[in-house]
Protein backbone atom coordinates (compact mmCIF):
# COMPACT_ATOMS: atom_id res chain seq x y z
CA UNK A 1 0.00 0.00 0.00
CA UNK A 2 1.20 3.48 -0.78
CA UNK A 3 1.25 6.14 1.90
CA UNK A 4 -1.70 7.77 0.21
CA UNK A 5 -3.65 4.51 0.28
CA UNK A 6 -2.92 4.06 3.97
CA UNK A 7 -4.10 7.60 4.77
CA UNK A 8 -7.21 7.15 2.67
CA UNK A 9 -7.87 3.80 4.35
CA UNK A 10 -7.46 5.38 7.80
CA UNK A 11 -9.91 8.10 6.88
CA UNK A 12 -12.46 5.70 5.39
CA UNK A 13 -12.29 3.09 8.15
CA UNK A 14 -12.44 5.73 10.92
CA UNK A 15 -15.48 7.23 9.29
CA UNK A 16 -17.33 3.91 9.52
CA UNK A 17 -15.95 3.07 12.95
CA UNK A 18 -14.00 -0.04 11.97
CA UNK A 19 -11.65 -0.11 14.96
CA UNK A 20 -9.62 -3.25 14.08
CA UNK A 21 -8.93 -1.94 10.56
CA UNK A 22 -7.96 1.50 11.87
CA UNK A 23 -5.53 -0.06 14.32
CA UNK A 24 -4.09 -2.27 11.62
CA UNK A 25 -3.68 0.64 9.21
CA UNK A 26 -2.03 2.70 11.94
CA UNK A 27 0.56 -0.05 12.42
CA UNK A 28 1.03 -0.35 8.66
CA UNK A 29 1.49 3.39 8.41
CA UNK A 30 4.16 3.40 11.08
CA UNK A 31 5.89 0.44 9.42
CA UNK A 32 5.81 2.30 6.11
CA UNK A 33 7.47 5.30 7.76
CA UNK A 34 4.46 7.61 7.91
CA UNK A 35 4.82 10.27 10.59
CA UNK A 36 2.31 9.98 13.46
CA UNK A 37 1.39 13.66 12.92
CA UNK A 38 0.58 12.97 9.30
CA UNK A 39 -1.77 10.15 10.18
CA UNK A 40 -3.38 12.23 12.91
CA UNK A 41 -3.83 15.47 11.00
CA UNK A 42 -4.39 14.16 7.49
CA UNK A 43 -6.60 11.15 8.18
CA UNK A 44 -7.91 10.68 11.71
CA UNK A 45 -8.88 14.26 12.55
CA UNK A 46 -10.48 14.97 9.15
CA UNK A 47 -12.45 11.71 9.51
CA UNK A 48 -13.72 12.74 12.94
CA UNK A 49 -14.57 16.19 11.62
CA UNK A 50 -16.60 14.59 8.85
CA UNK A 51 -18.35 12.36 11.40
CA UNK A 52 -19.21 15.46 13.42
CA UNK A 53 -20.50 17.29 10.35
CA UNK A 54 -22.69 14.36 9.34
CA UNK A 55 -24.01 14.07 12.89
CA UNK A 56 -24.87 17.75 12.93
CA UNK A 57 -26.71 17.42 9.62
CA UNK A 58 -28.67 14.44 10.97
CA UNK A 59 -27.04 12.03 8.51
CA UNK A 60 -25.16 10.17 11.25
CA UNK A 61 -26.59 8.76 14.47
CA UNK A 62 -25.26 8.35 17.98
CA UNK A 63 -23.89 4.80 17.60
CA UNK A 64 -22.01 5.76 14.44
CA UNK A 65 -20.42 8.70 16.23
CA UNK A 66 -19.44 6.53 19.17
CA UNK A 67 -17.85 3.75 17.13
CA UNK A 68 -15.95 6.27 15.00
CA UNK A 69 -14.66 7.82 18.22
CA UNK A 70 -13.70 4.42 19.53
CA UNK A 71 -11.84 3.58 16.31
CA UNK A 72 -9.93 6.84 16.58
CA UNK A 73 -9.20 6.24 20.27
CA UNK A 74 -7.66 2.88 19.40
CA UNK A 75 -5.29 4.54 16.95
CA UNK A 76 -4.50 7.26 19.47
CA UNK A 77 -3.39 4.66 22.01
CA UNK A 78 -0.62 3.77 19.57
CA UNK A 79 0.12 7.27 18.32
CA UNK A 80 -0.08 9.28 21.55
CA UNK A 81 3.29 8.21 22.99
CA UNK A 82 4.95 8.76 19.61
CA UNK A 83 3.37 12.19 19.22
CA UNK A 84 4.61 13.09 22.70
CA UNK A 85 8.16 12.04 21.71
CA UNK A 86 8.16 14.10 18.57
CA UNK A 87 6.91 17.05 20.58
CA UNK A 88 3.70 17.57 18.60
CA UNK A 89 2.11 19.96 21.02
CA UNK A 90 -1.39 19.35 22.26
CA UNK A 91 -3.79 22.19 21.58
CA UNK A 92 -4.58 22.38 25.27
CA UNK A 93 -5.68 20.32 28.22
CA UNK A 94 -9.41 19.86 28.76
CA UNK A 95 -10.81 18.49 32.01
CA UNK A 96 -14.31 17.12 31.61
CA UNK A 97 -17.02 15.73 33.81
CA UNK A 98 -20.78 15.29 34.26
CA UNK A 99 -21.91 17.17 37.36
CA UNK A 100 -22.89 15.64 40.69
CA UNK A 101 -26.30 14.00 40.68
CA UNK A 102 -26.25 13.42 36.94
CA UNK A 103 -25.29 10.15 35.28
CA UNK A 104 -25.76 11.11 31.64
CA UNK A 105 -22.62 10.80 29.59
CA UNK A 106 -23.43 10.27 25.92
CA UNK A 107 -23.19 13.95 25.03
CA UNK A 108 -20.12 14.45 27.16
CA UNK A 109 -18.41 11.47 25.53
CA UNK A 110 -19.20 12.82 22.07
CA UNK A 111 -17.65 16.15 22.99
CA UNK A 112 -14.59 14.32 24.36
CA UNK A 113 -14.20 12.45 21.08
CA UNK A 114 -14.43 15.64 19.07
CA UNK A 115 -12.03 17.47 21.37
CA UNK A 116 -9.49 14.71 21.22
CA UNK A 117 -9.96 14.51 17.48
CA UNK A 118 -9.20 18.21 17.26
CA UNK A 119 -5.96 17.79 19.19
CA UNK A 120 -6.93 18.52 22.78
CA UNK A 121 -5.67 16.37 25.60
CA UNK A 122 -8.84 15.29 27.38
CA UNK A 123 -9.03 14.15 30.97
CA UNK A 124 -12.47 12.71 31.69
CA UNK A 125 -13.60 12.46 35.31
CA UNK A 126 -16.75 10.56 34.33
CA UNK A 127 -20.21 11.15 35.78
CA UNK A 128 -21.52 12.36 39.17
CA UNK A 129 -18.43 14.50 39.67
CA UNK A 130 -18.73 16.51 42.88
CA UNK A 131 -17.36 20.08 43.07
CA UNK A 132 -14.51 19.02 45.37
CA UNK A 133 -13.44 16.40 42.82
CA UNK A 134 -13.29 19.05 40.10
CA UNK A 135 -11.22 21.26 42.38
CA UNK A 136 -8.81 18.43 43.22
CA UNK A 137 -8.47 17.43 39.56
CA UNK A 138 -7.79 21.02 38.49
CA UNK A 139 -5.03 21.24 41.10
CA UNK A 140 -3.60 17.94 39.91
CA UNK A 141 -3.87 18.31 36.13
CA UNK A 142 -3.75 22.10 35.60
CA UNK A 143 -6.14 22.07 32.63
CA UNK A 144 -6.63 25.07 30.34
CA UNK A 145 -10.36 24.44 30.22
CA UNK A 146 -12.77 22.63 32.48
CA UNK A 147 -16.09 21.42 31.08
CA UNK A 148 -19.22 20.75 33.14
CA UNK A 149 -21.93 18.63 31.56
CA UNK A 150 -25.53 18.33 32.79
CA UNK A 151 -28.46 16.66 31.08
CA UNK A 152 -31.18 17.57 33.55
CA UNK A 153 -32.67 20.90 34.45
CA UNK A 154 -32.40 19.70 38.03
CA UNK A 155 -28.65 19.12 37.91
CA UNK A 156 -27.79 22.29 35.98
CA UNK A 157 -27.56 24.29 39.22
CA UNK A 158 -24.40 22.29 39.92
CA UNK A 159 -22.65 24.51 37.34
CA UNK A 160 -22.98 27.39 39.77
CA UNK A 161 -21.98 25.20 42.70
CA UNK A 162 -18.86 24.08 40.79
CA UNK A 163 -17.94 27.63 39.85
CA UNK A 164 -18.41 28.73 43.46
CA UNK A 165 -16.13 25.88 44.54
CA UNK A 166 -13.48 27.02 42.04
CA UNK A 167 -13.72 30.57 43.33
CA UNK A 168 -13.44 29.44 46.92
CA UNK A 169 -10.38 27.37 46.02
CA UNK A 170 -8.83 30.38 44.27
CA UNK A 171 -8.78 28.54 40.95
CA UNK A 172 -11.45 30.38 38.99
CA UNK A 173 -9.02 32.65 37.14
CA UNK A 174 -6.72 29.80 36.21
CA UNK A 175 -9.20 27.89 34.05
CA UNK A 176 -11.71 28.61 31.35
CA UNK A 177 -15.11 27.18 32.32
CA UNK A 178 -17.32 25.72 29.64
CA UNK A 179 -20.78 24.25 30.24
CA UNK A 180 -23.09 22.18 28.10
CA UNK A 181 -25.84 19.60 27.96
CA UNK A 182 -29.30 19.22 26.45
CA UNK A 183 -31.23 21.76 28.57
CA UNK A 184 -28.40 24.30 28.81
CA UNK A 185 -28.66 27.62 26.97
CA UNK A 186 -26.29 30.52 26.39
CA UNK A 187 -28.45 32.55 28.72
CA UNK A 188 -28.09 29.98 31.47
CA UNK A 189 -24.34 29.73 30.89
CA UNK A 190 -24.09 33.51 31.27
CA UNK A 191 -26.27 33.50 34.36
CA UNK A 192 -24.02 31.05 36.20
CA UNK A 193 -20.87 32.87 35.11
CA UNK A 194 -19.41 30.31 32.70
CA UNK A 195 -16.95 31.49 30.06
CA UNK A 196 -18.37 29.44 27.25
CA UNK A 197 -21.26 27.32 26.06
CA UNK A 198 -21.94 25.31 22.94
CA UNK A 199 -25.05 23.54 21.76
CA UNK A 200 -23.31 20.57 20.16
CA UNK A 201 -20.02 18.70 20.04
CA UNK A 202 -18.42 20.36 17.03
CA UNK A 203 -19.42 23.84 18.18
CA UNK A 204 -17.90 22.97 21.54
CA UNK A 205 -14.57 22.32 19.86
CA UNK A 206 -14.70 25.62 17.94
CA UNK A 207 -15.68 27.49 21.08
CA UNK A 208 -12.89 25.83 23.08
CA UNK A 209 -10.34 26.87 20.48
CA UNK A 210 -11.64 30.45 20.42
CA UNK A 211 -11.67 30.77 24.18
CA UNK A 212 -8.17 29.37 24.43
CA UNK A 213 -6.87 31.68 21.71
CA UNK A 214 -8.53 34.61 23.47
CA UNK A 215 -6.99 33.67 26.80
CA UNK A 216 -3.51 33.20 25.31
CA UNK A 217 -3.72 36.48 23.41
CA UNK A 218 -4.51 38.28 26.66
CA UNK A 219 -1.78 36.41 28.49
CA UNK A 220 0.68 37.29 25.74
CA UNK A 221 -0.13 41.00 25.75
CA UNK A 222 2.72 42.98 27.33
CA UNK A 223 1.38 45.04 30.18
CA UNK B 1 -50.09 -6.31 42.97
CA UNK B 2 -52.18 -3.22 42.20
CA UNK B 3 -50.98 0.35 42.39
CA UNK B 4 -53.99 2.65 42.55
CA UNK B 5 -53.71 6.27 41.41
CA UNK B 6 -56.54 8.75 41.70
CA UNK B 7 -57.65 12.16 40.65
CA UNK B 8 -60.65 13.66 42.40
CA UNK B 9 -63.04 11.57 40.33
CA UNK B 10 -61.10 8.91 38.47
CA UNK B 11 -59.11 5.86 39.50
CA UNK B 12 -56.37 4.20 37.45
CA UNK B 13 -55.03 0.81 38.49
CA UNK B 14 -51.57 -0.34 37.48
CA UNK B 15 -51.00 -4.06 37.65
CA UNK B 16 -49.79 -7.12 35.75
CA UNK B 17 -53.38 -8.16 35.04
CA UNK B 18 -54.38 -4.68 33.87
CA UNK B 19 -53.89 -2.86 30.58
CA UNK B 20 -50.37 -1.45 30.33
CA UNK B 21 -50.47 2.01 31.92
CA UNK B 22 -49.46 4.76 29.48
CA UNK B 23 -48.06 7.77 31.34
CA UNK B 24 -47.80 10.67 28.89
CA UNK B 25 -44.37 12.36 29.06
CA UNK B 26 -45.15 15.48 27.06
CA UNK B 27 -45.69 18.08 29.80
CA UNK B 28 -41.99 18.61 30.37
CA UNK B 29 -39.94 21.65 29.31
CA UNK B 30 -36.69 19.67 28.96
CA UNK B 31 -35.57 19.96 25.36
CA UNK B 32 -38.54 22.22 24.49
CA UNK B 33 -37.04 25.68 24.42
CA UNK B 34 -40.19 27.53 23.36
CA UNK B 35 -42.34 25.75 25.93
CA UNK B 36 -39.76 26.48 28.66
CA UNK B 37 -39.71 30.13 27.66
CA UNK B 38 -43.51 30.36 27.75
CA UNK B 39 -43.68 28.68 31.16
CA UNK B 40 -41.08 31.04 32.56
CA UNK B 41 -43.13 33.96 31.28
CA UNK B 42 -46.18 32.52 33.05
CA UNK B 43 -47.91 31.46 29.84
CA UNK B 44 -49.42 28.02 30.54
CA UNK B 45 -51.58 27.79 27.42
CA UNK B 46 -49.43 25.07 25.84
CA UNK B 47 -49.97 22.90 28.92
CA UNK B 48 -53.67 22.73 28.15
CA UNK B 49 -52.91 21.76 24.55
CA UNK B 50 -50.54 19.02 25.72
CA UNK B 51 -53.15 17.72 28.17
CA UNK B 52 -55.85 17.52 25.54
CA UNK B 53 -53.65 15.86 22.92
CA UNK B 54 -52.38 13.21 25.32
CA UNK B 55 -55.83 12.46 26.66
CA UNK B 56 -57.09 12.02 23.11
CA UNK B 57 -54.12 9.80 22.30
CA UNK B 58 -55.07 7.40 25.07
CA UNK B 59 -52.81 8.29 28.00
CA UNK B 60 -53.98 6.93 31.39
CA UNK B 61 -51.84 9.20 33.55
CA UNK B 62 -50.01 12.44 32.74
CA UNK B 63 -46.51 13.23 33.90
CA UNK B 64 -46.03 16.87 34.94
CA UNK B 65 -42.56 18.36 35.05
CA UNK B 66 -41.88 22.07 35.66
CA UNK B 67 -38.09 22.00 35.49
CA UNK B 68 -37.52 25.35 33.81
CA UNK B 69 -34.01 26.64 34.47
CA UNK B 70 -33.85 29.81 36.57
CA UNK B 71 -37.55 29.59 37.39
CA UNK B 72 -39.40 28.96 40.64
CA UNK B 73 -40.05 25.27 40.05
CA UNK B 74 -42.29 24.74 43.09
CA UNK B 75 -44.50 27.69 42.18
CA UNK B 76 -44.69 26.73 38.54
CA UNK B 77 -45.42 23.08 39.30
CA UNK B 78 -48.32 23.95 41.62
CA UNK B 79 -49.80 26.30 39.01
CA UNK B 80 -49.51 23.61 36.36
CA UNK B 81 -51.08 20.90 38.54
CA UNK B 82 -54.03 23.12 39.46
CA UNK B 83 -54.56 24.06 35.83
CA UNK B 84 -54.29 20.48 34.57
CA UNK B 85 -56.68 19.13 37.18
CA UNK B 86 -59.20 21.65 35.91
CA UNK B 87 -58.88 20.23 32.40
CA UNK B 88 -58.68 16.47 32.86
CA UNK B 89 -59.65 13.86 35.40
CA UNK B 90 -56.61 11.68 34.64
CA UNK B 91 -54.36 11.12 37.66
CA UNK B 92 -50.99 12.85 37.55
CA UNK B 93 -47.40 11.81 37.98
CA UNK B 94 -45.61 14.67 39.77
CA UNK B 95 -42.12 14.82 38.32
CA UNK B 96 -39.28 16.69 39.97
CA UNK B 97 -35.99 15.98 41.67
CA UNK B 98 -36.40 19.11 43.78
CA UNK B 99 -37.88 18.04 47.09
CA UNK B 100 -39.55 21.41 47.73
CA UNK B 101 -41.27 21.23 44.36
CA UNK B 102 -42.56 17.71 45.05
CA UNK B 103 -43.84 18.85 48.44
CA UNK B 104 -45.60 21.87 46.94
CA UNK B 105 -47.05 19.79 44.13
CA UNK B 106 -48.37 17.11 46.46
CA UNK B 107 -49.92 19.76 48.70
CA UNK B 108 -52.15 21.08 45.91
CA UNK B 109 -52.82 17.80 44.11
CA UNK B 110 -56.33 16.41 44.50
CA UNK B 111 -56.28 12.63 44.70
CA UNK B 112 -53.50 10.07 44.96
CA UNK B 113 -50.52 11.03 42.84
CA UNK B 114 -47.55 9.11 41.57
CA UNK B 115 -44.34 10.81 42.75
CA UNK B 116 -41.51 10.76 40.22
CA UNK B 117 -39.07 9.95 41.69
CA UNK B 118 -36.81 8.70 44.45
CA UNK B 119 -33.64 6.64 44.07
CA UNK B 120 -31.91 4.13 46.30
CA UNK B 121 -29.63 6.89 47.62
CA UNK B 122 -29.92 7.27 51.41
CA UNK B 123 -30.41 11.04 51.40
CA UNK B 124 -33.03 10.92 48.63
CA UNK B 125 -34.99 8.19 50.42
CA UNK B 126 -34.87 10.22 53.64
CA UNK B 127 -36.09 13.39 51.90
CA UNK B 128 -38.80 12.01 49.65
CA UNK B 129 -40.35 8.99 51.37
CA UNK B 130 -41.78 11.06 54.27
CA UNK B 131 -43.63 13.15 51.67
CA UNK B 132 -44.95 10.04 49.93
CA UNK B 133 -46.14 8.72 53.27
CA UNK B 134 -47.69 12.00 54.40
CA UNK B 135 -49.76 12.40 51.25
CA UNK B 136 -50.51 8.69 50.81
CA UNK B 137 -49.03 8.84 47.32
CA UNK B 138 -47.36 6.15 45.24
CA UNK B 139 -43.74 6.60 44.24
CA UNK B 140 -41.50 5.72 41.33
CA UNK B 141 -38.17 4.50 42.70
CA UNK B 142 -35.16 4.28 40.41
CA UNK B 143 -32.99 1.22 40.88
CA UNK B 144 -29.79 3.22 41.19
CA UNK B 145 -27.87 4.64 44.13
CA UNK B 146 -24.85 6.73 45.12
CA UNK B 147 -22.58 4.60 42.97
CA UNK B 148 -24.40 5.51 39.74
CA UNK B 149 -26.37 3.31 37.38
CA UNK B 150 -25.68 -0.37 38.01
CA UNK B 151 -24.72 -2.27 34.89
CA UNK B 152 -26.19 -5.59 35.94
CA UNK B 153 -29.69 -6.77 36.72
CA UNK B 154 -28.42 -8.33 39.95
CA UNK B 155 -27.20 -4.97 41.28
CA UNK B 156 -30.47 -3.25 40.29
CA UNK B 157 -32.42 -6.00 42.07
CA UNK B 158 -30.30 -5.46 45.15
CA UNK B 159 -31.08 -1.74 45.21
CA UNK B 160 -34.76 -2.56 44.69
CA UNK B 161 -34.56 -4.71 47.79
CA UNK B 162 -33.07 -1.85 49.76
CA UNK B 163 -35.77 0.57 48.58
CA UNK B 164 -38.53 -1.89 49.47
CA UNK B 165 -37.07 -2.47 52.91
CA UNK B 166 -36.61 1.21 53.72
CA UNK B 167 -39.99 2.28 52.32
CA UNK B 168 -42.03 -0.44 54.01
CA UNK B 169 -40.16 -0.91 57.29
CA UNK B 170 -38.95 2.60 58.04
CA UNK B 171 -41.77 4.64 56.54
CA UNK B 172 -44.72 2.25 56.51
CA UNK B 173 -45.35 2.75 52.79
CA UNK B 174 -47.34 -0.20 51.39
CA UNK B 175 -45.57 -2.43 48.87
CA UNK B 176 -48.17 -1.68 46.23
CA UNK B 177 -47.34 2.01 46.33
CA UNK B 178 -43.73 1.36 45.32
CA UNK B 179 -43.26 1.38 41.56
CA UNK B 180 -39.72 0.45 40.59
CA UNK B 181 -37.96 2.01 37.62
CA UNK B 182 -35.68 -0.76 36.31
CA UNK B 183 -33.82 1.86 34.20
CA UNK B 184 -33.95 1.93 30.43
CA UNK B 185 -30.70 3.15 28.95
CA UNK B 186 -29.89 4.16 25.40
CA UNK B 187 -29.33 1.16 23.15
CA UNK B 188 -27.48 3.39 20.69
CA UNK B 189 -24.74 3.89 23.26
CA UNK B 190 -24.68 0.37 24.64
CA UNK B 191 -25.77 -2.62 22.60
CA UNK B 192 -26.57 -4.66 25.72
CA UNK B 193 -28.58 -1.92 27.46
CA UNK B 194 -32.05 -3.29 26.71
CA UNK B 195 -31.06 -6.86 27.55
CA UNK B 196 -30.05 -5.66 31.00
CA UNK B 197 -33.31 -3.74 31.39
CA UNK B 198 -35.42 -6.75 30.38
CA UNK B 199 -33.47 -9.03 32.69
CA UNK B 200 -33.98 -6.53 35.52
CA UNK B 201 -37.73 -6.39 34.87
CA UNK B 202 -38.04 -10.17 35.01
CA UNK B 203 -35.93 -10.37 38.16
CA UNK B 204 -37.98 -7.72 40.00
CA UNK B 205 -41.25 -9.28 38.90
CA UNK B 206 -40.17 -12.73 40.08
CA UNK B 207 -38.65 -11.55 43.37
CA UNK B 208 -41.16 -8.90 44.45
CA UNK B 209 -44.08 -8.82 42.02
CA UNK B 210 -43.92 -5.03 42.13
CA UNK B 211 -45.28 -2.73 39.50
CA UNK B 212 -42.65 -1.09 37.34
CA UNK B 213 -42.40 2.04 35.28
CA UNK B 214 -39.60 3.42 33.14
CA UNK B 215 -38.82 6.23 30.75
CA UNK B 216 -39.32 4.35 27.50
CA UNK B 217 -38.10 7.10 25.17
CA UNK B 218 -34.54 6.81 26.51
CA UNK B 219 -34.08 3.56 24.65
CA UNK B 220 -34.26 5.05 21.17
CA UNK B 221 -32.29 8.24 21.83
CA UNK B 222 -29.94 9.22 19.00
CA UNK B 223 -31.39 6.70 16.55
CA UNK B 224 -33.62 7.04 13.49
CA UNK B 225 -37.19 5.65 13.46
CA UNK B 226 -37.50 6.14 17.18
CA UNK B 227 -41.19 5.31 17.40
CA UNK B 228 -40.76 1.90 15.80
CA UNK B 229 -38.00 1.08 18.28
CA UNK B 230 -40.08 2.41 21.14
CA UNK B 231 -43.01 0.26 20.11
CA UNK B 232 -40.92 -2.91 19.86
CA UNK B 233 -39.29 -2.17 23.19
CA UNK B 234 -42.61 -1.57 24.97
CA UNK B 235 -44.00 -4.89 23.78
CA UNK B 236 -40.88 -6.74 24.90
CA UNK B 237 -40.83 -4.97 28.24
CA UNK B 238 -44.52 -5.65 28.85
CA UNK B 239 -43.92 -9.34 28.15
CA UNK B 240 -41.07 -9.30 30.68
CA UNK B 241 -43.32 -7.78 33.36
CA UNK B 242 -43.23 -4.02 32.93
CA UNK B 243 -46.64 -2.62 33.88
CA UNK B 244 -46.34 1.05 32.95
CA UNK B 245 -44.10 3.51 31.16
CA UNK B 246 -43.56 7.23 30.98
CA UNK B 247 -43.65 7.44 27.23
CA UNK B 248 -44.53 9.35 24.14
CA UNK B 249 -48.32 9.03 24.13
CA UNK B 250 -48.41 11.15 20.98
CA UNK B 251 -46.64 8.45 18.96
CA UNK B 252 -49.49 6.18 17.80
CA UNK B 253 -47.03 3.29 17.18
CA UNK B 254 -46.05 3.31 20.84
CA UNK B 255 -49.56 3.47 22.26
CA UNK B 256 -50.73 0.82 19.78
CA UNK B 257 -47.84 -1.42 20.83
CA UNK B 258 -48.97 -1.14 24.45
CA UNK B 259 -52.55 -2.00 23.51
CA UNK B 260 -51.35 -4.90 21.35
CA UNK B 261 -49.29 -6.18 24.28
CA UNK B 262 -52.44 -6.11 26.44
CA UNK B 263 -54.23 -8.38 24.01
CA UNK B 264 -51.27 -10.67 23.37
CA UNK B 265 -50.53 -11.07 27.08
CA UNK B 266 -54.12 -11.85 28.02
CA UNK B 267 -55.01 -8.49 29.56
CA UNK B 268 -57.60 -7.52 26.97
CA UNK B 269 -60.11 -10.39 27.10
CA UNK B 270 -61.47 -11.31 23.68
CA UNK B 271 -59.72 -8.28 22.24
CA UNK B 272 -62.58 -6.01 23.28
CA UNK B 273 -60.41 -2.90 23.68
CA UNK B 274 -58.36 -3.69 20.60
CA UNK B 275 -61.47 -4.11 18.45
CA UNK B 276 -63.24 -1.05 19.81
CA UNK B 277 -60.13 1.09 19.19
CA UNK B 278 -60.16 -0.17 15.60
CA UNK B 279 -63.85 0.71 15.22
CA UNK B 280 -63.27 4.15 16.68
CA UNK B 281 -60.62 4.82 14.02
CA UNK B 282 -63.00 3.67 11.31
CA UNK B 283 -65.37 6.37 12.52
Amino acid sequence: MTEQEILQGLYDRTLVGDAPAVLDLTDQGLAAGLAPETMLFEALIPALEEVGARFERGDFFVPEMLIAGRAMAGAMEVLRPLLAQTGAASLGRFLMGTVKGDVHDIGKNLVNIMLEGAGFEVIDLGVQVAPERFVAAIREHRPDIVGFSAFLTTTMPMFKANINALEKAGLRDQVIVMVGGAPVTQEYADAVGADGYAADASTAVRRAKELLAGRRAVAGTPS
Amino acid sequence: MHTVLRSRTREVVIGPDRPFCVIGERINPTGRAKFAEALRAGDLSQVIVDVRRQVEAGAHVLDVNAGVPLADEAGLLTSMIKLIQGHTDLPLCIDSSVVEALAAGLAVYQGKALVNSVTGEDDRLAEILPLVKRYGAAVVALANDETGIPETAGQRLEITGKIVRVATEEYGIPMEDIVIDPLAMTVGADTDAVNVTLETIRAIRDAYGLNMCLGASNVSFGLPDRHALGAAFLAMAAAAGLTSAIMNALAPECVTAARAADLLLGNDPWGANWISAYRARQG
